[in-house]
């Protein structure tokens, strides 16, 4: 885009600046705007604010957000409009960018209930956890709407940047601090990987916007240029890394362990959404041309993934850890369908992130719960006769638990349906078979949590871990979750629509 | 009728919703009541619809009711449908209608339990299940009534679960049932695979027109039937079934010897289409039927508690329909499976009856004489004894002489097994008969187990053994047993009635006496027996002697006390417990540790492996720093390498 | 110099930032690492700009630039906050959660 933009200016007489169509950009801009304004309301009302204000107005602007989508998402879906690709081709409006915005969104209104929760329990300052959740979701937004790889680039690490800080929130836990440091360490070393990747395609195709990207490459096939191909294999770890694919996954159960329990569920969806977003715009859209060379190492990530996922969560005794690699494996899955490089495939991966975004708000949410003070409870024995302490609280853990190991009637069963269908109608036996070989290792693994809350006593007879509270907001959080793993996984069609409906198209109409 | 189908399985539900709104108000024993006439209602619409079935033509008797699309898009179609046609609608009878009497007996036998409204909720709930198991018009329907009615029965187990034992056996039940629900979830997907649809009639007219390849299909039946081995305690996977007695007795009853246990049964009756062109997993599964049938009445033959020789009964039982099923005699299955449903259901049910009459006393070394004040839990008791061990004219004579004939047909080895197993079956139930309500009254007797002669059974069992029902044993020599109230009592004198009459839905003398098998022809087809007039009669023969030398044995060694109990019960008898214990090893050592060493394995081979690499990358200077690895350094490694390998691959790519 | 040469020197830089991350154990030294990745690929950029005759891969470092002084902000905060609580640690030592 840059290149276009300068070159036109060449002459100097004056700087021609791209027009940016303000309403085609709402929902980006809401959540920033919200964010920033949010920030400096905070900072000037300090303490005197309630603390459930920050999470109220978070999800409000979240909301509104979500609105402003409607609109959008009709007029792009119009076929004599079509998708748009603002500022000057950076930014793709398609009806896949808002699918995915609105998925972000959904994640940070429930999120920030269940933190108001955990703050409350905590003592901790209110208003900067929810801010930092809108700004992830403004960045995680940019990228799925990300037609230039700069652009791209710096979707991410807004996103990254917000759940760095979220993740080392709890200043009074170093579990916390240490598992924000490492993401942080980590993250950025990943990257600057995907950067340089950026820089070696950029040298290569002379371009960094996806869309030149992909015409220059369906020109010619430059199988033997070393530049691309090393672009893209960087590109493809830094990927690999944001959705925590084996083997670059190792920074995941330390850092979902160490988080506060409501940011691990954030991570957990929205990240993760918005990671395989990017991945599947670049991948699948940008380097479909050279499908055949990154397909086999996106199913060698994928099956990686599943096997080490499914076995690794099995051996733990602590439940975060067991999530942690657990959504290592969910990852495995996504890649069944970004592999499958179809509209199916992308199809079936949107669908299956968004199931997964309720499953793991969801059960992070009662993760949130049994914590309790100082969100320490994590292992298997904090579980142990929840069944009969809190047993609503205990049939909403195993319903997430079971629809994650893929039960039907729930939405779990419908999204492993999808990205294995897709795998298999993209002639991808072996990932298919090895997908559900695995997902019943992962079963044992529900299964040994579901078994503790309700079989298990606990060894002492008085309950010296006292009454378990359920505030209101994770009340929500887990009531929201619940409706949308049960109503989706029987009447899946609304939702099965939208996302066969929301493909990544690169275009280059300006749209105003 | 046809158009009410749905309401079969939408009476229970609705019991089930209104018990968890207003259970504990209704409290005991008006919640007992409500879930009753729930089940009660549901087996009148189901005689309904049977009604209206008998009065169409053998062709027409196939009700469809899709109640609404589930999952529409794409290539995988399935919907929320009910399929009532005669196989359905027979097990919908004898769930709903044995449900119901259990139903009514449990309010009896689960007074004055504090958990009275939420036992009810349970069962409602379980009934529901099972119905959508059988109505259910496709796979995923009657997974989702397979997996209702295990969880259901897990929590029956465990009801009351501040035993540890029953905690334990639910859990057991638990993990052993995932190993089948393995089977059945890859089974579904291969059937979607090769017939592109998951709906029974879809199924049915791929393999009529022979879509399914015999490899497919031998595939499809064995993965269906490693599923009914979980759920219906086959050969390996049975050692759930005698634990799962820790829970309330009509919980045994209903669940683990009349309704869900055969759920395997009629799963593979169902899939008859498939089946017809499996092969050899036909062979395997009556193999399969017939040692587990042996070899559970072996074990029952050592068992002192009262339940755990029903329970190890039924295991011999389900054996004998596997038998049948993989003999292609699909009818005779169905027929034990009826007339097995009456008289177990009788049984445990009288077992109740005593086990409640005598202060919660499970072991039968303690009982005795007890006819005499238990007349009619007695009298029925030995209805079903005889039923069961197959003395005519009683309802088991008839069809366990069904699969016995079509073992013949098939092959004489599995006769010879079948007829060892009948004369083991007579024998342990007249043990149990004669032990329980004739001989001296012992728990008169101060030391009665411990002078008794059964000893060195206590090694065997003594670990399985405290399967009891978690109440406190009071039983006194100066005890007085008493008779139940009528309505325990009555359940058992209607059982009673069909144990004795069940046999007549299949009666072999004529055509026009054969009744179920022209009912379920549209279903599963003609089968020709084989076997013929006199070949018949002398089978019978044989196997009534049999019965009866088994019940003549018992008395001598029981009755008559000619030959001491201990020549019989053999410790070798208690082979069938070696697997049961092995499993314990294996899950506790080589199992557990197997996935110990995988973890190792990525630990130290991964990682050091990656470690590896770090040393390579770091010999500049950091050869003296790689013993302090830390995580946050060893995650990057990690990320490096795969980086690197990514790159590597992109350039073995390039070159070639 | 030829724009090839800077190219190299890109890659030279980028592997000893890489290499000093996975070498260095104090968490400041391992983020300066970070930060000299990042403006490897600066390099990079300009470098490839000046081969391609186009001026935008140089535009492109300004945003990096920018995204690196933010990655400065919050990494130095969170480092911070660590040494506040337990002071002179190295990355070795943050090992609390493993398995």
């Amino acid at each position: 885009m840059f290149a276009t933009l300068l070159q036109a200016t060449g002459a100097g007489d004056k700087l021609v600046t791209p027009e940016v169509p303000w309403s085609h950009l709402a929902p980006q801009l809401i959540l920033v705007v919200g964010a920033t304004v949010g920030v400096i309301a905070a900072a000037a009302l300090r303490g005197r604010l309630r603390r459930s204000v920050g999470a109220v107005g978070a999800a409000v602007v979240a909301g509104a957000a979500i609105v402003s989508i409607i609109p959008l998402w009709h007029r792009v879906s119009n076929p004599a409009q079509g998708p748009i690709s603002a500022v000057n081709g950076a930014i793709g409006v398609d009806r896949f960018s808002l699918f995915v915005t609105a998925l972000l969104c959904a994640a940070v209104i429930l999120a920030s209930f269940t933190a108001e929760a955990y703050l409350q329990r905590e003592g901790l300052d209110g208003p900067e956890f929810s801010l930092l959740l809108l700004l992830a979701a403004a960045g995680g937004s940019v990228m799925a709407g990300a037609n230039d790889l700069i652009v791209m680039f710096i979707g991410i690490e807004v996103l990254s940047l917000a759940v760095y800080v979220l993740a080392a929130m709890h200043a009074r836990r170093i579990s916390s601090q240490e598992s924000g440091l490492k993401y942080f360490l980590l993250g950025g070393f990943a990257s600057a990987f995907l950067l340089y990747g950026i820089a070696l395609t950029y040298g290569a195709t002379g371009t960094t916007s996806l869309l030149r990207v992909q015409s220059f490459l369906a020109e010619r096939v430059l199988t033997d240029d070393g530049l691309l191909l090393g672009g893209l294999a960087l590109m493809l770890v830094g990927f690999a890394f944001k959705v925590g694919a084996v083997p670059f996954h190792m920074w995941t159960p330390d850092v979902y362990q160490g988080a506060p329990s409501p940011v691990t569920g954030f991570m957990a969806a929205a990240v993760k959404t918005a990671a395989f977003a990017g991945m599947l715009r670049v991948f699948v859209v940008g380097f479909a041309s050279y499908a055949d060379l990154w397909r086999p190492v996106v199913g060698a990530l994928a099956i990686a993934s599943l096997v080490v996922g499914a076995v690794m969560s099995v051996v733990q005794t602590n439940v975060k850890r067991m999530l942690a690699y657990s959504s290592i494996a969910h990852a495995g899955f996504v890649l069944l369908g970004v592999d499958a490089a179809s509209a199916e495939g992308t199809a079936a991966s949107l669908f299956y992130l968004a199931a997964y975004t309720a499953m793991a708000l969801g059960t992070f949410a009662v993760v949130t719960v049994v914590g309790g003070s100082g969100d320490g409870a994590h292992t298997l024995d904090a579980y142990r006769g929840l069944g009969r302490r809190r047993p609503g609280l205990a049939l909403a853990m195993s319903l997430f638990l079971l629809a994650q190991a893929g039960t039907p009637v729930t939405i779990g069963f419908l999204a492993k349906l999808g990205v294995i269908r897709a795998a298999i109608d993209a002639d991808q036996w072996a990932l298919a078979i090895v997908a559900m070989l695995t997902a019943v290792i992962s079963t044992f693994m529900y299964l040994r949590i579901v078994v503790a809350m309700y079989f298990a006593e606990s060894e002492s007879e008085s309950d010296d871990r006292g009454e378990l509270r359920i505030p209101w907001g994770v009340g929500v959080t887990i009531g929201v979750a619940v409706i949308a793993t049960l109503v989706l996984g029987v009447v899946p069609g609304p939702l099965e629509h939208l996302s066969d409906d929301a493909l990544p198209v690169l275009v280059a109409v300006d749209g105003r | 009728m046809s158009a009410l189908v749905w309401l079969i399985p939408a009476l229970p539900l609705a019991g089930f919703v209104a018990l968890v709104v207003g259970g504990r108000r209704l409290g005991d024993p008006w919640a007992g009541w409500l879930a009753t006439a729930a089940v009660g209602g549901s087996f009148l619409v189901v005689l309904g619809v049977f009604a209206d079935l008998v009065g169409r033509g053998a062709e027409a008797r196939s009700i469809h009711q899709e109640l609404f699309t589930w999952i529409p898009a794409g290539s995988f179609q399935a919907s929320m449908g009910l399929l009532a046609d005669p196989l359905s609608i027979t097990m919908c009878l004898f769930v709903t209608g044995v449900g119901s009497l259990i139903h009514l007996y449990a309010i009896g036998y689960m007074h004055g339990d504090e958990k009275f409204s939420k036992f009810f909720t349970y069962l409602n709930l379980f009934i529901f299940s099972m119905l959508m198991l059988v109505l259910g018009d496709n796979l995923l329907l009657t997974f989702l009534g397979w997996e209702g009615v295990g969880a259901c029965s897990y929590f029956l187990i465990s009801f009351w679960h501040t035993d540890p034992a029953n905690a334990s056996a639910g859990k057991k039940a638990f993990v052993t049932n995932r190993v089948g629900d393995w089977g059945f979830m890859v089974a579904t997907f291969l059937v979607w695979t090769s017939v592109g649809s998951i709906g029974y009639l879809d199924i049915a007219n791929a393999a009529h027109h022979g879509e399914i390849a015999a490899v497919t299909a031998t595939a499809i039946a064995v993965l269906f039937f490693v599923a009914a081995t979980g759920k219906s305690a086959q050969l390996p996977l049975f050692v759930w079934l005698p634990d799962a007695m820790a829970g309330p007795t009509p919980v045994s009853a209903l669940i683990h010897a009349a309704t869900m246990v055969t759920s395997g049964v009629y799963l593979l009756v169902r899939l008859n289409p498939i089946l017809h062109a499996a092969g050899w997993a036909n062979d395997l599964i009556a193999w399969v039927g017939v040692a587990t049938a042996l070899v559970a009445a072996t074990v029952a033959v050592t068992q002192n508690d009262i339940k755990k020789v029903l329970a190890y009964s039924t295991v011999s039982q389900l054996g004998y329909l596997f038998l049948a099923v993989g003999t292609g005699n699909y009818v005779a299955a169905i027929f034990h499976m009826v007339t097995h449903a009456f008289f177990k259901a009788l049984l445990f049910l009288g077992s109740g009856s005593v086990i409640l009459g005598m202060a919660h006393e499970q072991d039968m070394r303690r009982y005795g004489n007890l006819r005499k004040y238990m007349p009619i839990t007695a009298g029925t008791f030995i209805i079903g004894w005889l039923a069961i061990a197959g003395v005519p004219p009683f309802s088991g004579f008839w069809s366990k002489d069904e699969i016995l004939a079509g073992a013949y047909a098939h092959n004489k080895v599995m006769l010879a097994l079948g007829l060892i197993t009948a004369l083991l079956t007579a024998f342990y139930m007249s043990r149990q008969v004669f032990m329980t309500f004739f001989g001296p009254e012992r728990w008169r007797e101060a030391d009665a187990v411990a002078t008794g002669d059964g000893d060195h059974a206590d090694a065997h069992d003594s670990a399985h053994d405290s399967a009891h029902d978690d109440h406190a044993h009071h039983l006194t020599p100066d005890h007085t047993p008493s008779e139940s109230p009528w309505v325990m009592t009555l359940p058992l004198v209607v059982l009673g009635a069909l144990a004795i009459v069940g046999g007549a839905l299949n009666l072999p003398f004529t055509d026009s006496t054969k009744v179920l098998e022209h009912w379920l022809e549209p279903v599963v087809g003609v089968h020709e027996l084989g076997v013929e007039g006199a070949t018949l009669v002398a089978l019978a023969a044989i196997a009534v002697v049999l019965g009866l030398v088994g019940i003549g044995l018992a008395g001598a060694v029981y009755l008559a006390r000619r030959i001491p109990a201990s020549t019989v019960e053999r410790p070798e008898f208690g082979w069938g417990l070696w697997i049961d214990r092995g499993y314990a090893a294996f899950m506790g050592g080589p199992g557990r540790a197997l996935f110990d060493a995988i973890s190792r394995f990525d630990k130290a081979v991964i990682d050091g492996a990656v470690d590896g690499v770090a040393n390579a990358v770091g010999a500049a200077g950091a050869v003296l720093r790689r013993t302090q690895t830390g995580r946050v350094r060893n995650s990057a490694i990690g990320l490096a390498t795969g980086a690197v390998a990514v790159l590597v691959y992109f350039v073995v790519r390039m070159s070639f | 110099m030829s724009p090839n040469a800077y190219v190299l020197l890109g890659a030279v830089l980028f592997g000893i930032g890489a290499a000093g991350l996975l070498i260095r154990r104090s968490p400041l030294v391992m983020f300066m690492c970070i930060e000299l990745m990042l403006n490897a690929v600066n390099v990079t950029f300009v470098a490839f700009s000046k081969m391609l005759n186009d001026v935008g891969g140089q535009v492109v470092v300004f945003f990096v630039l920018v995204v690196a002084a933010a990655e400065v902000v919050v990494g130095l905060g969170i480092i911070v906050a660590v040494m506040r609580r337990r002071s002179g640690i190295s990355a070795d030592d943050l090992s609390l959660m493993k398995g």
